[in-house]
């Protein structure tokens, strides 16, 4: 193709022509190594996390075995470890985050999709995206002097007036708990369900909404129908992926959920996570010991989030993959 | 005739359901934005008040003192950020050159998910990571460690902008240039990556705004600092983690400091994102 080309870039010198035909390739190779160089610390980082987290843990993997996952005392003074109350506050503060985050992520991705007047649209994505950009921290400090206090007035005691008979809502209120812990979570991953949900909405055909509406249909008729429940999979696919979010989420946390390694079923009692435990005691893991512990914490959480990242993105894949060849059917 | 008044009637009904399904949908989206409007009018009235010429000026104050500033955390926040930046842009950056524009489709694919797994991983475990292999290693905390964690968060992110917005610029452009004879890198540098450069500095600014906010990370590698760092190896204080310190400590003046702190630290970072809308803007007109 170039050997064929008789034009010369205007102002070059003839030599030019002569590299043109057979040009030196090392510059293209150097740089072509260089790039892929660069492209491949992606697989040094995956190796250099799982081989720092397992080897900062190998002692307290050996000491421990599997009863580390389930013993629930943490108790560094009598070198006793156990990751239960941890994992517990985990699932449970990302549970809660979940059921207070999903619907109205999807019903907000939905609106924005589907049901709101055009002039609407785009001013809200970008309050949204805004949401997403506010730092974690800054939301935990939020939460500490206004959340917490809110909750602790009015929220709290009404629910345990209504469901107090639950062990759910049991129990003295203190305000940092677990379930204001869910509540921080919630507010940090409704902007990233929301999006994801909301280009998986928009990945949908046209046909289909066009096909639900000929059939008579009204505008939330053809959204449940021809768009919500066409793209199922794609968004559990976003749901999961919050919750690999949540999983993480450690500054807003740790500054809401009150830090007490215990597995009490009232979600007024203050709750610990994985991410948390790591923020608060690692500088102050004295001995070796303590800090193999929470490096072997380090390696439950990440296991944790790469699993549910991993079931995300295969969810998000197939949605894509199959709207692509169904669109193209 | 019943059956047209039944039809009638169902379809009224079927068109209150839709508009209450409408209304619902839009109150969600009000609750989803709520958050944002609290914080922003909290961090006003707690935070305002606060930054003042001192906050900017002068080193915090001794423990429980009155008054003192955050200059040091500001600029060790940004000296942070250089070194993120200073190892993070050109490592992600390239990479994204590499999967937009070379490699097979199967090893891209493999590089591709890598990222997004890298992605996905929480920030504190990159503290963590950084922790066993500097700060062990050199028996202490420091700037570079710091640096280093926000980095390695750094490089997915622009990694995975940067080979996005490479694959938007048309092959007419790449086939032009090697056509006159324009070496293949050159092609990708002047041709390629100029013609992306808007959506290139985008995805780092997002990267930086990302990881200006970040705290965890730096809990156990900047460590943090309440005077001057001095030197690149010894700890330094960051905004955030400021922030985090003054919050859950038991002062009212470093309450107060701290939203002064957050308030400073969000406006940095929204600045960044009405920047990077205004450069996103620009791209529909007059790139690709």
């Amino acid at each position: 193709m170039e050997a064929t080309t008789p034009a010369i870039a205007p102002g070059e010198p003839l030599s030019a022509a002569a590299t043109m035909t057979r040009p030196s390739r090392f510059g293209d190779k150097a740089f072509e190594w260089l790039t892929l160089a660069m492209a491949l610390t992606v697989v040094v980082l995956i190796i250099l996390i799982g081989w720092q987290l397992w080897n900062g843990s190998a002692i307290a993997i050996k000491k421990f075995g599997f009863h580390f996952l389930v013993t629930s005392t943490w108790d560094p003074v009598a070198d006793q470890f156990g990751a239960l109350p941890f994992i517990y506050g985990t699932l449970v503060s990302s549970l809660i985050a979940l059921l207070i985050a999903v619907p109205l992520s999807i019903a907000t991705a939905a609106y924005l999709t589907e049901l709101a007047p055009l002039w609407i649209r785009q001013p809200l994505v970008s309050l949204i995206e805004m949401l997403a950009a506010i730092p974690s921290v800054i939301l935990g400090l939020w939460g500490i002097f206004v959340m917490i206090p809110w909750l602790r007035d009015y929220p709290f005691p009404w629910l345990k007036r209504l469901f107090g008979w639950t062990p759910f809502f049991s129990g003295p209120i203190y305000g940092p708990s677990m379930f204001a812990g869910g509540i921080i979570i919630a507010v940090m991953i409704l902007p990233i369900i929301t999006s994801v949900s909301r280009e998986i909405l928009r990945s949908v055909p046209d046909l289909q909404r066009e096909a639900a509406y000929g059939l008579g249909a009204t505008r939330w008729e053809a959204t449940r129908i021809a768009v919500l429940s066409y793209a199922k999979k794609g968004l559990f696919g976003a749901v999961i992926l919050g919750l690999g979010r949540a999983l993480g989420e450690t500054m807003a946390v740790t500054m809401v959920i009150g830090n007490t390694p215990q597995i009490a079923a009232s979600l007024f009692k203050p709750g610990y996570t994985l991410a948390s435990v790591l923020a608060n005691e690692f500088t102050e893991a004295t001995t070796d010991i303590y800090l193999q512990a929470l490096f072997e914490i380090g390696l439950v959480l990440l296991g944790m989030t790469i699993l549910v990242n991993l079931l995300a993105q295969a969810l998000l894949r197939t949605i894509a993959t199959t709207s692509a060849t169904r669109a193209v059917q | 005739m019943t059956m047209r008044l039944e039809r009638a009637h169902n379809h009224t009904w079927r068109k209150i359901k839709s508009a209450m399904a409408s209304g619902i949908a839009f109150v969600s989206a009000l609750l989803v934005i709520t958050p944002l409007g609290l914080v922003f009018f909290h961090l006003l009235i707690n935070g305002a008040g606060s930054v003042n010429w001192d906050f900017f000026t002068k080193l915090p104050g001794p423990v429980g003192a009155v008054g003192g500033g955050m200059v040091n955390a500001i600029v060790g926040s940004l000296e942070l950020l250089a070194l993120a930046g200073a190892i993070g842009i050109p490592v992600g950056v390239l990479g994204g050159v590499y999967l937009a524009e070379y490699g097979s489709a199967r090893i891209n694919s493999v590089l591709r998910f890598l990222a997004d797994v890298l992605n996905g991983v929480p920030s504190i475990t990159w503290g963590m990571v950084v922790y066993g292999l500097v700060v062990l290693r050199f028996k202490g905390f420091s700037a570079y460690a710091g640096g280093l964690a926000l980095a390695l968060i750094m490089i997915p992110l622009i990694l995975r902008t940067t080979e996005e917005v490479i694959l938007l610029v048309p092959n007419g452009y790449r086939e032009a240039a090697l056509a006159l004879g324009v070496s293949r890198w050159k092609t990708i540098v002047h041709i390629v990556m100029k013609t992306a450069s808007k959506g290139i500095i985008t995805g780092i600014l997002l990267a930086l705004a990302r990881v200006g906010g970040e705290t965890a990370p730096l809990l156990f590698t900047a460590f943090g600092n309440r005077f001057w760092n001095h030197s690149l190896s010894q700890p330094i204080a960051a905004l955030p983690l400021q922030i985090f310190t003054y919050a859950i400590s038991p002062y009212d003046d470093w309450h107060r400091q701290a939203w002064a702190g957050a308030l400073v630290l969000v406006t940095g970072v929204f600045c960044v994102n009405v920047l990077v809308r205004i450069l996103t803007r620009g791209r529909g007109a007059s790139v690709v």
